[in-house]
């Protein structure tokens, strides 16, 4: 065969294989969205749902959804920037480091599944609290952390060196200059990061089916005191999120409506990350502007 | 008033021989970020020992027969006489996390070539995104689409139930594509320019190029990416246990029903009393996962030491 003819060809076949890739996304994407957004209206976001009969709703879930992903956040972005202060700017080669990278990459590669059966054996069976959101939001935080590390480690790393020597050279010490220089010179990236792992987060289902739970209690949206159990937000009921919602009804449902019910959550939850996904560009993009000369 | 403030500030500003509260301050946030940065090795080391422990447990205490675990294709935790064979779902996964890499390897590479060679302007523009938003699909979502369309699909064309390998397979093998198409991609980039060049230079088409020298030279960190995206096929358990019909026999053609660990687990763990048998072997299948998880970091650390870009 020729190798010109060989090249034309083989040309045609990446253009084949990046069409293919570019169809299934817009396929998936098409689907969920044609099918499930006529479903979503405001009872159907709203109303609770209901386990034998037809016509019921996620709100219970969406809300579970946004608690758990706030409380895994609160506990996730203090020590993932913890870590990743630490290996940016403390952390010498040696074999201390080391040891903390495998960690973060062992956990990183962990299978979510995985994660939940510890969350399980941790939070749920050893404090005793049973399945409750805080242990689901726990179970979460070990997921999320290596990436929040990462992220905060990657930010702090591209801040430009003049700067935090510019302040250094004035005599201003190492901590301040990370509280003063650094952190905010990073702030964009890592805002962009934690809204991108926060959408890693409102779609996990596996690590939460053992750990959250798959029954929510009927809750009393007017109750806000805490420790109630049946206010929305005490944190040691049990949750089930959105995500563990679209397995559990069509694996498990009695429902009749599974179709309309896991089609109308599926277009929440997609579209939910693809706004987590372009936030994450806007408000990245608008408070590095602010913050910065920069254009 | 204003005026001593103002002093306080300014000598509190002032550098002197030893300023002990900067100094404090210092200490307590270098060992604040210290303590997070540990947590994160408690946690990894409680994870192994937790899981470890649990894991054995069956072997242990219940006087399950490891030989038996590992090499009896019978499993029936259920029955009189218990049976305790994990190699359905042992094969299952492996088979899947293979079948899924067949798929998602050329694709992905593919579409990493087709970005830094074929197409770099219009290319990186168009497929960047459409890999980030594939990644941020959760797995549900994959697993709610496989069962509502691809399984009556494949029912319809192929024929059986519909739920098999091969629907699994599929599924998979969408999900782990931007996996390995990103890292591929990063791969392909950081190739020296001198490569392609020096290529062309001589003559060659641009296949010759990618497929003599480019491709051959980023091989270890191209099988990285596979073997990343098969460690996430390996331990991905929802979208899988939707599709793929969760049998406890092997599997004799592509098209049949089978099982992973994975399934097995999220299946049976909501509806088994903890502490039991039945339970416990369960957790002897989450510990080969994680023993599974360490050994493709072992397999990755291995490839990135080979890398020569």
């Amino acid at each position: 065969m020729n190798s010109k003819v060989a090249d034309r060809i083989a040309t045609t076949i990446f253009y084949l294989i990046a069409a293919t890739i570019v169809t299934v996304l817009v396929g998936l994407l098409g689907y969920i969205i044609y099918h499930g957004f006529s479903k979503l209206n405001l009872d159907f976001l709203t109303s609770p749902s209901s386990s034998f009969r037809a016509g019921g709703g996620i709100g219970n879930q969406l809300f579970n959804s946004f608690y758990i992903l706030f409380l895994t956040m609160v506990f996730t972005v203090p020590l993932g920037l913890g870590g990743g202060i630490y290996m940016a700017e403390y952390a010498r080669p040696g074999r201390l480091t080391n040891a903390i990278r495998t960690c973060i990459e062992v956990l990183a590669s962990l299978p979510s599944i995985v994660i939940g059966m510890f969350g399980l054996l941790m939070f749920v069976n050893l404090t005793g609290w049973g399945y409750s959101i805080l242990g689901g939001a726990l179970a979460l935080t070990v997921f999320n952390l290596p990436v929040m590390v990462r992220v905060c480690e990657d930010a702090l790393r591209t801040v430009a060196r003049d700067q935090k020597e510019a302040s250094l050279a004035l005599g201003i010490t190492h901590w301040h200059t990370i509280k003063t220089v650094l952190l905010p010179a990073a702030f964009p990236s890592i805002l962009t990061g934690a809204i991108l792992a926060s959408g890693r987060v409102f779609g996990e289902a596996a690590a939460l089916l053992f750990t959250a739970g798959l029954t929510t209690p009927t809750l009393d949206f007017s109750n806000w005191n805490p420790f109630d159990a049946t206010s929305p937000l005490n944190i040691f009921r049990p949750a089930e999120t959105l995500a563990v919602h679209i397995w559990a009804v069509n694996t498990q449902g009695l429902i009749p409506d599974v179709r309309e019910v896991a089609d109308g959550s599926s277009a929440v939850l997609i579209i939910s990350v693809l706004l987590f996904n372009l936030l994450a560009r806007w408000i990245g993009s608008i408070v590095h502007k602010k913050i910065t000369a920069s254009k | 008033m204003d005026n001593k403030t103002m002093t306080l500030a300014a000598s509190q500003r002032l550098l002197k021989k030893s300023n002990k509260s900067a100094l404090q301050k210092e200490k307590r946030g270098k060992y604040l970020v210290l303590a997070s940065a540990l947590l994160i090795i408690t946690a990894t080391i409680a994870i192994t020992i937790f899981l470890g422990s649990k894991g054995l447990q069956a072997f242990i205490s219940n006087g399950v027969s490891i030989y038996e675990f590992l090499t009896s294709t019978k499993w029936n935790p259920t029955a009189e006489n218990p049976l305790y064979g994990a190699v359905p779902f042992i094969l299952g996964s492996f088979a899947v996390t293979i079948l899924s890499a067949l798929i998602a390897a050329p694709l992905g590479i593919g579409g990493a070539i087709f970005m830094t060679e074929i197409a770099p302007s219009w290319g990186k523009k168009i497929l960047q995104p459409v890999i980030e938003l594939l990644v941020g699909i959760p797995s549900v979502v994959y697993g709610f689409i496989g069962l509502s369309v691809l399984v009556p699909f494949l029912r319809e064309t192929v024929g059986g139930q519909g739920f098999s390998l091969l629907a699994g397979m599929i599924v998979l093998s969408i999900m782990i594509l931007p996996t390995v198409t990103s890292i591929a991609t990063d791969a392909m980039s950081s190739l020296p320019k001198g490569l392609r060049e020096s290529s062309y230079a001589i003559g060659a088409t641009r296949w010759q190029t990618i497929w003599r020298v480019l491709v051959p030279a980023a091989m270890p960190t191209l099988l990285t990416a596979i073997v990343l995206g098969m460690a996430r096929a390996f331990g991905e358990a929802l979208a899988v246990q939707m599709v793929i019909g969760n049998v406890r026999s092997l599997p004799s053609a592509i098209t049949d029903p089978s099982a992973t660990l994975t399934t097995i687990i999220t299946l049976n763990m909501g509806h088994t009393t903890f502490g039991s048998v039945e339970n416990n072997v369960l957790w002897s299948l989450a510990l080969i996962l994680l023993v599974m998880s360490f050994i493709f970091i072992l397999l990755i650390r291995y490839l990135s030491s080979r890398r020569q870009f």
